[in-house]
């Protein structure tokens, strides 16, 4: 997965510069299920640029605000605000998102991609250029008409990451999506998503993993119990983290 | 004659010979039956994955009628079809009643029902996979259950399965619709039900063994070349 | 996929083909199972047609229903026995005239065993009336058809309400003449069939004729054309022919040809009397 490859699938341009922000913003957003509250007062405002970790032990509400983020669910009180209209989805920000599972469709490898690429609304002419080019990032030019459901856990990671690339995403948004791959799987998914970063993609990671926390992080939100804890540059995050429950998490104690 | 063993022989005997009048029969049942379960599902699909995917107030009233529909008796839909080409009837000036295409248009009432359920089950378990990853691609509904009928495609081929099982089996709507006139709309289980009437149960029961034999070879050429598609190319 | 398009394909082209092959000049014959179950048709209809050219499709069903298909105008003519139905048909409007054309007639098989000992007998009323008294299993058509009236009728002639022992002795079919003789095999019951439908029909078990004869037994078949001033599209000249040949000479003789074992059913009446 050469980046040359990854030149030709024409990602968008990249930031102007450091310090301009995400035009999503979420305001003392709450989240609610049956009277539970899982996400409790939480605001956020992201850099447009810099790799973001969002980081937490299990049910503090990372996945959720992962989903809020891309607008798949909606605030149940307080607000998302894009570009500073109160408009849901904005237009003009394209967002992908990866998920824990791949959620593959039941084709081939390249027929996926296919799929995708028209749904991205790209001409019939113009897609096995790109499939090709996808294919080459993620290594799978060999398995382009094997099922896609056959594939192996990572391979089916690694397809799942350059199709929502073949968005062409200024946000993409990836939930856990090494957390049941071995080193060497998650290694390659890691390489896709730093390639993707350098080429400008504002990429926003929820991870329970510090290690790849460390590796991955430009900057990191702490959640926990629905709020957020701690919202740091990463290296002052692991290295003097100011809120208690962070301090636990990374000490290993803090599981829930 | 109560002899099941003579039954057999009679069938046998038919398919040997390719009796003339038993293969015009065979013909006129499977292009009634098979064209009726095509139109099923160019409205029942579509229908399926619609109550699939939308939300709407009152679907599941409609779900729930839609299976309730699975069991229509076909002697009722002959009647309702009838009713509705009679010469009395609001459709009576097209003069269908009688026709093979009178008994497709009953036998694609009694099956649509059939594969538009089969099909929302399929589909909707599908969606409830797919659905997320579909919705944060910005798929919208209609965009949404093309991808899952072409998704389902292998399930939905077992719908059409059931209803095609449905369809060639039925005696009583294309009796009444059609009129079991012989060389214009005599098929095999019209056939059945007049040389059950002669008493000629041994051809009957021959007659019998043959649409099983025929139910059994168009489902198993359907479920190889599903099997032989997944196989091949996708999963 | 491709598989299933290639089947729809083929399934909607063979749908299409349907219609062109029976393009030709064709009348539809409302008439009862009788007439068809006995072949009757099978040996008339290629005559006609070699000579005029005019195909017939039957719809052989009970009289009651082939009486109601006609007064809605789904078909040309009406071919049925049940004569004070055809009159009232005619009296109605929907049927132009009313024409005898054959008889045949009713008997009364049973098993061998005869336990109402009716065996040999012409007395048709007599018959039915020892059948109620040692209550002997009677199969009844049950679906007011012309045979089931005719049945009614002699057991209002021996001053007996069979359907008072509906469920016991008395068995009311609910079903056609051949469904009902398959019943009365299986109960070794009696019960009232047209002669052709006995002598052609397949499950005779050791069931055979006991009461013949009897002039009430007498089942005549009218023809009647279908009122084209009722019901417009109705092919009244084609009709009209089919009718003209049944009592016709030559038409009259191919019912008396009709024969099954050597026998013949049907006795050609046309311009007399019942």
């Amino acid at each position: 997965m050469s980046e040359a490859a990854l030149a030709t699938v024409s990602l968008p341009e990249a930031a102007a510069g450091a310090g301009r922000l995400l035009p999503v913003r979420l305001e003392d957003v709450g989240y609610a299920v049956a009277g539970k509250r899982l996400i409790d007062g939480l605001t956020l405002e992201l850099d447009a640029v810099c790799r973001t970790v969002v980081l937490g032990p299990n049910g503090a509400g990372k996945s959720l605000t992962l989903r809020l983020l891309q607008g798949l669910i909606a605030p149940t009180s307080g607000r998302i605000r894009w570009a500073g209209t109160g408009r849901p989805r904005a237009a003009g920000l394209a967002v992908a998102t990866v998920f824990q599972r791949p959620v593959l469709l039941r084709r081939s490898v390249a027929a996926n991609l296919n799929h995708a690429l028209r749904v991205y609304g790209v001409p019939s002419r113009l897609r096995p250029g790109r499939i090709d080019a996808l294919l080459g990032l993620a290594g799978l030019s060999h398995l382009r008409r094997r099922a896609a459901r056959v594939l192996s856990g990572g391979e089916q990671q690694r397809l799942a990451v350059v199709r929502a690339i073949a968005a062409e995403p200024e946000l993409l948004l990836l939930d856990e999506p090494t957390s049941s791959l071995d080193p060497h799987s998650t290694a390659a998914i890691e390489e896709l998503i730093l390639t993707a970063a350098r080429q400008g993609v504002k990429v926003v990671l929820v991870t329970h993993d510090v290690a790849q926390a460390r590796r991955i992080a430009d900057d990191v939100v702490f959640l926990h119990r629905g709020r957020v804890a701690e919202h740091a540059p990463a290296d002052r995050f692991f290295a003097a983290p100011s809120s208690a429950a962070a301090r636990a998490y990374l000490d290993g104690k803090l599981c829930i | 004659m109560h002899d099941f063993g003579a039954a057999f022989g009679e069938a046998f005997r038919l398919v040997l010979t390719a009796d003339p009048a038993l293969v015009e029969i065979v013909l006129l049942s499977l292009r009634v039956t098979l064209t009726a379960v095509a139109s099923a599902c160019l409205v029942g699909l579509p229908l399926g994955a619609f109550l699939a995917v939308v939300r709407f107030p009152g679907r599941m009233a409609v779900v729930v009628v839609l299976n309730a529909l699975m069991g229509l008796p076909p002697v009722v839909v002959g009647l309702l079809v009838y009713l509705l080409l009679s010469s009395s009837g609001p459709l009576g000036v097209l003069g269908l009643l009688y026709t093979p295409t009178a008994m497709i248009i009953a036998q694609a009432v009694l099956v649509t029902p059939i594969v538009a359920a089969l099909s929302r089950q399929a589909i909707e378990d599908l969606h409830r996979e797919y659905d997320e990853q579909l919705r944060a691609m910005g798929m919208g509904p209609f965009a949404q259950a093309l991808t899952l009928l072409w998704d389902g495609r292998y399930s939905l081929l077992t719908a059409a399965l059931a209803g095609f099982g449905r369809a060639i089996a039925e005696v009583g709507a294309v009796i009444i619709v059609g009129g079991n006139i012989n060389h214009v709309t005599r098929v095999m289980t019209t056939t059945i039900a007049l040389e059950t009437s002669k008493g000629n149960l041994g051809l009957a029961v021959g007659l019998g063994v043959v649409l099983i034999l025929i139910s059994v070879m168009v489902t198993g050429a359907v479920m190889a070349l599903r099997g032989t598609a997944v196989r091949l190319a996708h999963v | 996929m491709r598989y299933l398009h290639g089947l729809i394909a083929a399934a909607v082209m063979a749908g299409g083909l349907a219609a062109p092959l029976h393009a030709q000049d064709f009348i539809i014959v409302q008439s009862t199972t009788s007439t068809e179950n006995s072949g009757l048709f099978g040996h008339l209809l290629p005559r006609f047609t070699e000579e005029t050219g005019i195909e017939v499709r039957v719809v052989a069903v009970g009289t009651g229903q082939a009486i109601q298909n006609a007064v809605n105008g789904d078909g040309d003519v009406l071919f049925v026995h049940s004569k004070p139905e055809e009159e009232a048909f005619v009296t109605q409007g929907y049927g132009v005239e009313r024409f005898d054309v054959m008889y045949n007639d009713y008997v009364i098989v049973g098993p061998a065993n005869d336990p109402a000992g009716v065996a040999g007998s012409d007395d048709a009323v007599a018959a039915l009336a020892a059948i109620a008294e040692v209550e002997a299993v009677f199969v009844s058509r049950g679906d007011d058809s012309g045979t089931h009236k005719a049945e009614l009728r002699l057991w209002e002639e021996a001053g007996i309400d069979p359907t008072a022992a509906s469920g016991g002795w008395y068995r009311e079919a609910g079903a056609g003449m051949g469904a009902t003789l398959n019943l009365a095999t299986e109960m070794r019951g009696y019960a009232l069939t047209d002669r052709g439908t006995w002598i052609s029909f397949g499950n005779k078990g050791d069931q055979q004729v006991v009461v013949e004869g009897d002039p009430r037994l007498f089942n005549q078949y009218g023809v009647i054309l279908v009122n084209p001033e009722v019901h417009p599209h109705v092919k009244a000249e084609l009709g009209q022919r089919f009718i003209d040949w049944l009592l016709s000479p030559a038409g009259q003789q191919a019912i008396a040809d009709f024969r099954i074992d050597g026998q013949q059913l049907f006795f050609p009446n046309a311009g007399g009397g019942a």
